[in-house]
């Protein structure tokens, strides 16, 4: 019964987890601008509690954004252009998806060269090896293939 | 070549730790400001107490100043404020931004803790801390004899940031013709 009870408590948990920050009163009344909205601070991050995007937090600071984003969707900016304006305040930090710039070259492309120096080691690696099998093969003298012939007749024989 | 083989992935290896280990010691909360070496963007703030004259962008410039974020709410500014009264009392330029705040908060507060500004501006909808990349307070701009945001400290200032920091900033700031 008392287990019931915490996996229901658990469950009402998870469930509130799911609830978004975003208060009526800061929605638009227009449902495209409002998803416009959405969209953009559900990928701008809270500089307050770092690891939720602003559209999640309940943050005062988080708040003032959410309401700035539809300010600017109001006064007929662009998505980028709503972006930018909190970009220019908060640095490129805020953006959950980082843009491609010199700052984040290595971000974007350190993967790629992780694959392509592992790549080229496993490329050396193989090769080397394979040399060294044909130099094996050809190292077989006349006579060890005489006796290797010898034995696997004589196994075909058995 | 074989030799190079081995050491170059062992010291990449050792790059990448390195990198982990002082990233590690790193504090995630202080953000860079976007606004150094650019000027203050303009506004004008009313005052927190009333008679006062409230602070604009046009008036911190001349010379080298502190601009300092704080509000009555604020735990870590109560432990910064000592600090600050210190340095007025040194004579360092120091104007003050309550952010988020209600005048009679930000009045009651300087009542019982005392006053170490000069100027001081009321932004109770924080919307010009926000036009200042304020994440939270106590923020402090140090700020150039022409208006231009040359340093931001994240969190109270400690007499060791001053001393180590901000001082020799201030220093050099004021040798800047």
């Amino acid at each position: 019964m008392n287990r019931l009870a915490l996996v229901a408590t658990l469950g009402a948990l998870m469930l509130a987890g799911q609830a978004r920050a975003v208060m009526p009163d800061e929605q638009l009344a227009d449902p495209r601008l409002e998803a416009r909205a959405r969209a953009i601070t559900s990928q701008l991050r809270c500089v307050v509690c770092q690891n939720q995007t602003i559209d999640d937090s309940d943050a005062s600071l988080a708040r003032d954004l959410r309401i700035i984003v539809r300010e600017r969707l109001l006064a007929g900016d662009t998505d980028s252009q709503a972006r930018a304006y909190i970009v220019d305040r908060y640095g490129s930090f805020v953006l959950l998806k980082p843009p491609f710039e010199s700052q984040t070259l290595l971000l974007w492309l350190g993967p790629l060269l992780v694959l392509a120096t592992g790549g080229i080691g496993v490329g050396l690696y193989l090769r080397r090896r394979g040399y060294d099998s044909r130099a094996h093969e050809a190292a077989l003298s006349e006579a060890e293939r005489a006796e290797l012939r010898a034995l696997l007749d004589a196994d075909h024989g058995a | 070549m074989r030799r190079a083989l081995f050491v170059l992935p062992a010291a990449l290896f050792c790059l990448v730790i390195a990198a982990f280990v002082v990233g590690l010691g790193r504090d995630p909360a202080k953000l860079p400001s976007t606004l150094i070496g650019k000027p203050l963007p303009a506004f004008s703030l009313p005052p927190v107490r009333p008679g006062d004259a409230g602070l604009k962008s046009s008036d911190l410039r001349g010379a080298p100043r502190l601009l300092n974020v704080f509000a009555s709410w604020c735990v870590s500014c109560r432990i910064e404020h000592p600090v600050l009264l210190d340095l007025a009392a040194k004579g360092v330029a120091l104007d003050g931004l309550d952010w988020k705040d209600a005048p009679a908060d930000g009045a009651g507060y300087l009542a019982a803790n005392g006053s170490p500004y000069g100027r001081i501006g009321n932004d109770a909808s924080g919307r010009v801390g926000i036009d200042l990349g304020v994440a939270g307070v106590p923020e402090t701009f140090v700020i150039d004899r022409r208006g231009r945001v040359r340093y931001k400290q994240v969190g109270p200032i400690d007499p060791r940031d001053w001393e180590l920091t901000i001082k020799p900033l201030m220093d050099r700031l004021r040798a800047e013709s």
